[in-house]
């Protein structure tokens, strides 16, 4: 599947719900069920410090492509990682550089994505572009 | 401007006042729960920013031209109104700043140029990003030392302790009224008369305590009160500072431009005298002006009967929120305003804050720009309601039914 694809396919799981609270209680499922990062990568060097959450991001390369598992202390942000893991996971760097996430905006998520809201989020997607721009021309 | 004549206390009048109130969020009726951040504006304030900027709209001091001079004359009276509410002494004690922040900064910067390496500024455990800053740039630049007053477990003072750290190098207490995380109300008569017999100052952060309680400035014998008009009713942007007149004198201007001069020559310039000392170049005019009326709209509240009503809504909330298993109310001072407080064991805040924002009800999450305060308490932040006079039971029912819910989904 391609990173659009991909993008489509939570925009069209998204459009099933009929109001806030629905698409709140997905996300919060997603951020039960996913134990996203190994107890050892919960490190201050992966830490990216949010007024409100926090959010911890590990990344590695293999076989050229971008492998990336993260955490946060608060769930609905947990939830939104597992999203924009899903999307980001296993992508070259180039593909991940060039990316737009448009589909946190089309699902109605892109307050969490905004520099206001301070809770890592942001920060996060900037890491995972940096971390990406390691490995391009090495 | 008439005087309103003061009405007996009535929620639904008051309400009708507020037309932010009236909303929709997200489909739902607004249940606005974040006063300690900001509050919303009576139609009283709206009217007076729109005539202002429709009809009024001048530079002040400075012009020969009727509307110059009807624009000075309503900027001067709105001083000498707060005045007037504050029982200050003189209307030159009254400075107009961009807010709490900057009031606490001016006299961070014009007071300390007054202080020598090795002088002491106590502040107390539980104040605002905003009291504490000021303070540490001020002691980097002039040597000075910044001492902690501690707090017990309840959110209250520790007044022996206290005592005990006063001292003749003791030269300011700068200290919050209310704390806007706790709700606590400091004893201030008490902390201002010790720190008075050493021979220290006190500036008092009323950011939280001039929208709930009757401030008298002379009663409580401060040397400085800070607050922000946009918590008490008014706009944002302006904000006073009180100080007392002979120590105003004594401090060198802040910042230097227009207006806060006498004479200028390249070779020497002389200041103008207060309070136009401390307010360089052209000022927030329709702010001033309008923090004027939202004291107008203030005397016609009887704010004994709205205090009485806000302390019974944070009972009545904190009664029904200590059923819940696992809820931590934290800020239990005796005297305390009307903010709620509290953590949910296994919970983040800001979960909470965003289902119930989703929900219409505007709570404020996080660590309330009191840092250390968290690191007391070993938490990362708290979820806080905190309530004007315009609020209601009703809504503190929203309020409980919102965050059941959430807890269902989060839990
Ligand atoms: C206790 C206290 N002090 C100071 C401030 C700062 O006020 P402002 O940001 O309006 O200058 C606040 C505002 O949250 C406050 O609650």
């Amino acid at each position: 599947m391609s990173i659009e694809e991909k993008q489509q396919e939570i925009i069209a799981e998204f459009n099933v719900f009929d109001d806030w609270m629905e698409k709140y209680e997905y996300i919060i499922d997603l951020g039960k069920d996913l134990p996203l990062i190994a107890p050892e990568f919960k490190t201050d060097d992966r830490l990216i410090e949010g007024c409100q959450s926090r959010v911890w991001l590990h990344s590695e390369f293999k076989n050229n492509l971008m492998e990336y598992s993260a955490d946060s202390d608060a769930i609905i942000t947990k939830g939104i990682i597992g999203l924009l893991i899903q999307v980001m996971n296993k992508e070259t760097p180039e593909t991940i550089l060039k990316t737009d996430l448009h589909f946190i905006k089309e699902i109605g998520l892109q307050e969490h994505l905004s520099p206001t809201r301070a809770n890592g989020l942001l920060g996060m997607v900037k890491r995972m572009k940096t971390e990406a721009l390691k490995y391009i021309n090495n | 401007m008439a005087d309103l004549i003061k009405k007996p206390f009535n929620v639904k009048e008051i309400r009708e006042q507020f037309p932010a109130l009236r909303q929709k969020i997200y489909g739902k009726n607004l249940v606005y729960f974040d006063n300690g951040a900001t509050s919303q504006k009576p139609q009283l304030v709206l009217d007076a920013i729109n005539l202002f900027y429709s009809k009024e709209n001048a530079n002040i001091h400075r012009g020969v031209h009727f509307m110059s001079q009807k624009a000075t004359t309503e900027y001067e009276a709105s001083r000498i109104r707060i005045q007037k509410y504050l029982n200050a002494k003189k209307s030159e004690e009254i400075i107009f700043t961009k807010g709490a922040t900057d009031g606490i900064n001016l006299v961070a910067f014009s007071y300390g140029e007054l202080l020598q390496a090795g002088d002491e500024i106590l502040i107390s455990a539980m104040e605002h990003h905003s009291n504490i800053v000021p303070w540490q740039m001020l002691c980097l630049r002039k040597g000075l030392v910044l001492k902690v007053i501690p707090i017990n477990k309840k959110g209250e003072i520790l007044m022996e302790e206290y005592e005990k750290m006063l001292s003749r190098k003791t030269k300011l207490v700068a200290i919050t009224h209310i704390s806007n995380t706790l709700g606590t109300i400091n004893p201030i008569k008490e902390i201002v008369q010790k720190a008075h017999s050493v021979g220290a100052k006190v500036l008092v952060d009323g950011a939280q305590s001039i929208q709930h309680l009757k401030v008298d400035v002379r009663d409580l014998d401060c040397d400085f009160f800070v607050f922000s008009s946009h918590k008490v009713f008014g706009p944002t942007g302006i904000g006073v500072l009180y100080g007392k007149e002979d120590l105003l004198d004594r401090m060198p201007p802040y910042q230097g431009g227009g207006d806060m001069i006498s004479k200028v020559t390249f070779e020497r310039t002389t200041y103008n005298e207060l309070p136009f000392k401390f307010e360089a170049g052209t000022p927030h005019i329709a702010g001033g002006i309008c923090l004027g009326t939202a004291f107008e709209y203030l005397e016609s509240i009887d704010m004994v009967a709205a205090e009485k009503h806000e302390r019974e809504l944070a009972k009545y909330a904190e009664d029904i929120l200590d059923t819940f298993e696992g809820l931590h109310i934290i800020g239990e001072a005796k005297n305390k305003t009307s903010v709620v407080s509290f953590t949910v064991d296994g919970l983040h805040p800001f979960d909470i804050g965003t289902l119930l924002d989703k929900q219409g009800i505007a709570v404020r999450t996080g660590h309330h720009c009191t840092q250390p305060l968290m690191d007391f308490f070993k938490i990362p932040g708290t979820v806080r309601a905190s309530f004007a006079f315009y609020n209601t039971r009703q809504e503190i029912d929203l309020f409980v039914e919102a965050f059941e819910k959430s807890l269902s989904m989060l839990k």
